[in-house]
């Protein structure tokens, strides 16, 4: 019986934090979404009507949002693949002995907060910055156009943003590669290309799939980078969430749709995952 | 969550990394508008620790750089003086950074009518009546506060509070056109002024409805004290219009003020005291004026909320009667530079500083004030929806 009961017990801490923190706000939140106000009631005053209508509204006004949130994210996530891959690649076989300072230098934005690093972007793409005028002289952009309050500029803040999240796990997986698999490839007449395809690869997708799950599911519910690089003509979902719960005191349609855009980013993974496997996740 | 030394050490850390001026609607600027974020870090607003007990301590929460600070020795001048004048220790938090953010955090509490951490705290106006209106705040006594008398007759009776029984104006806020003087340099004084070729694209307005659609009303000729629903939708969708055209690049609570800086806004509907500051600091770029069909007049109000005990109640009457002093509100005025709610201090800042007595800024004149307009209180149903027609137009 002892035997069976340890790792149960050993669960246990973990599971009476993830009740408190997770299992009850969501059932605190599942109950707040199907609220409508009382008639004659004040700001934020709801009861419950079990009114599930609240879903199809909170989805049909802010359609346009969520599109958004999906651009946005996959948007972001190709490009951070795009960047992280190449550099997870070369931390783990070309860096040498400087492979644990790069490491740092990816961590190292960790070290100061998310919202000073997206307000420095607003001043890298912003008027006074060095990118715009240089951009100017060279004729690329026009006089009249602007990058920061674009939708360049709020997927360039979140690629950044989400950038350490790729690449740690792709450099995890890359450096596990067993360097002498690509020597085989080479000695099998392999150019450098097939052997990319064939071996790094396939060896490599787990990172691959951990990396753009880790950077698209936060940024599909991301709020900041829209708040602070965009403009009213890109707000995001997470965006329409604050304004609601904050804003308009509006808590049903707050729950509503956050609980839409975890079912909406649920079924994205589960397809991405089936389709990936998810053996490779391990 | 943070204890009360580690709090106090962040605000002088802050303070610190914030050496200039920053007016209070200025200091998040960059991250205004995320209610959540700056309920991250204020999460240590003592909300713990036990009630003003026993008459010693009183707990102020106030906006960020809202009060005369002095960078040398890290203290409130003014309050200090209060803090030895009275024996009354007080606590000052300056961790009122939104109204909707600092509503979203006490409710739940003041609903239970559990102590929220504050014995007195600065809503602005429309969230003062908010207040009233749920009954969180409690009537002051009016013999504790004899100065209450020198309140500006302008502010003196708003729809909200007809006999300012429970809240009285901690500063004063115009709104208005601010803009760029090189790239307007007639200045801006109408809705054409604002929206004219050089601004397209570049012009940001405030995040708080009854400002910026308080300005465009104006304009169109309503009186924004007799608003009705039809006139507000009409006046939120031009702004709607404007934002989908192109012209308007922002909906902001206090990041304009950094825009206008770097360049990416030229013109703004803003408030007073930041383009005090702004044109202050960057000599003469920047410029303020009361739109010609008028503009806005709103304050952030001391209450006191119905879960604050007696004795404590007491020293906050006190506190709001000190600073109705003229010569107090005089020293506050000239750090903070927001309109100044207390009468005679004008005469009070001619010995401090005669630059600033003659401002219009902090001491708008008679025809100034007649330019001024507070937006009438809403119904409860009107707040909903008014608001969430204004920020459907902003993109939420």
């Amino acid at each position: 019986m002892r035997k069976i009961r340890t790792p149960y017990l050993l669960l246990l801490p973990g599971f009476a934090f993830l009740f408190t923190f997770f299992i009850l706000p969501i059932i605190n939140l599942a109950q707040t979404s199907t609220q409508t106000s009382i008639a004659g009631g004040d700001t934020g005053q709801y009861e419950q009507t079990l009114r599930f209508a609240n879903y199809f509204d909170a989805f049909i006004e802010n359609k346009e949002q969520f599109g958004r949130s999906f651009l946005y994210a996959t948007l972001a996530t190709v490009l951070a693949l795009a960047i992280a891959y190449p550099l997870a690649y070369a931390i783990a076989f070309k860096s040498g002995k400087y492979k644990n300072v790069l490491l740092v230098l990816v961590v190292a934005p960790f070290f100061t907060s998310f919202l000073l690093r997206t307000i420095a972007w607003k001043q890298i793409l912003g008027e006074e910055g060095f990118v715009v005028p240089t951009l100017r002289t060279f004729g690329i952009i026009s006089e009249s156009t602007t990058l920061t309050s674009t939708s360049f500029a709020v997927v360039m803040g979140m690629t950044y943003n989400f950038l350490p999240f790729m690449t740690l796990p792709l450099f995890a997986s890359i450096d596990r590669i067993d360097p002498r698999t690509l020597e085989a490839s080479g000695d099998l007449y392999a150019n450098g290309i097939t052997t990319f395809r064939k071996v790094t690869l396939p060896l490599s997708m787990p990172g691959v799939v951990a990396g753009t799950l880790l950077t698209f599911i936060p940024a599909a519910g991301d709020y900041v980078n829209a708040a602070i690089l965009g403009s009213p003509n890109t707000k995001m979902l997470g965006n329409v969430i604050e304004s609601r719960y904050f804003k308009v005191v509006d808590y049903p349609t707050a729950a509503a749709l956050s609980f839409t855009l975890m079912a909406a980013i649920l079924i994205l993974v589960t397809l991405y995952i089936r389709k990936a496997g998810t053996e490779e996740l391990v | 969550m943070t204890t009360n030394n580690s709090h106090e050490d962040a605000q002088s850390i802050f303070k610190d990394i914030v050496s200039t001026k920053i007016s209070r609607r200025g200091v998040f600027a960059g991250i205004g508008g995320l209610g959540a974020a700056a309920l991250l870090a204020s999460c240590g607003s003592d909300g713990g620790s036990g009630s003003a007990a026993g008459g010693e301590a009183l707990r102020w929460g106030n906006w960020p750089l809202y009060l005369d600070f002095d960078e040398d020795t890290k203290k409130y001048p003014t309050l200090e003086a209060f803090i030895k004048q009275t024996g009354i220790e007080t606590k000052y938090f300056e961790d009122y950074n939104d109204n909707d953010e600092f509503f979203g955090k006490v409710q739940a509490q003041l609903k239970l009518k559990k102590d929220i951490g504050y014995d007195v705290v600065t809503p602005t106006d429309w969230m003062a009546a908010r207040w009233i209106r749920l009954g969180y705040t409690q009537k002051f006594d009016g013999g504790n506060i004899p100065n209450a008398s020198n309140i500006l007759d302008t502010l003196a009776s708003p729809s909200f509070d007809p006999k300012r029984e429970q809240t009285l104006p901690w500063q004063g806020i115009m709104s208005g056109f601010g803009w760029n003087v090189e790239k307007n340099p007639k200045g801006i004084r109408t809705l054409e002024d604002l929206f004219a070729p050089q601004n397209k694209g570049k012009i940001v307005v405030l995040s708080e409805l009854r400002d910026t659609i308080g300005v465009i009303l104006l304009a169109q000729g309503v009186d924004v004290t007799k608003v009705t629903e039809d006139q507000y939708m009409n006046a939120v969708d031009f702004m709607a219009k404007k934002i989908s055209d192109g012209w308007i690049r922002g909906v902001k609570g206090n990041e304009y003020a950094e825009d206008l800086t770097s360049g990416d806004a030229t013109a703004v509907i803003g408030w007073s005291g930041d383009m005090f500051i702004l044109a202050s600091e960057n000599e003469g770029k920047f410029d303020f004026a009361i739109p010609e069909s008028g503009g806005t007049i709103s304050s952030d109000n001391f209450v006191i909320p119905y879960t604050v005990g007696a004795d404590a109640k007491a020293n906050a009457e006190k506190l709001i009667n000190y600073y109705y002093d003229p010569a107090v509100a005089a020293e506050v005025a000239a750090y903070v530079n927001y309109v100044c709610p207390v009468k005679g201090a004008q005469a009070e800042m001619e010995k401090i500083d005669p630059d600033l007595a003659a401002s219009e800024y902090i001491f708008p004149t008679e025809k100034t004030m007649a330019k001024l307009n507070v937006f009438r209180a809403l119904t409860t149903e009107e707040e909903t929806s008014w608001t969430e027609a204004f920020q459907k137009a902003a993109g939420n």
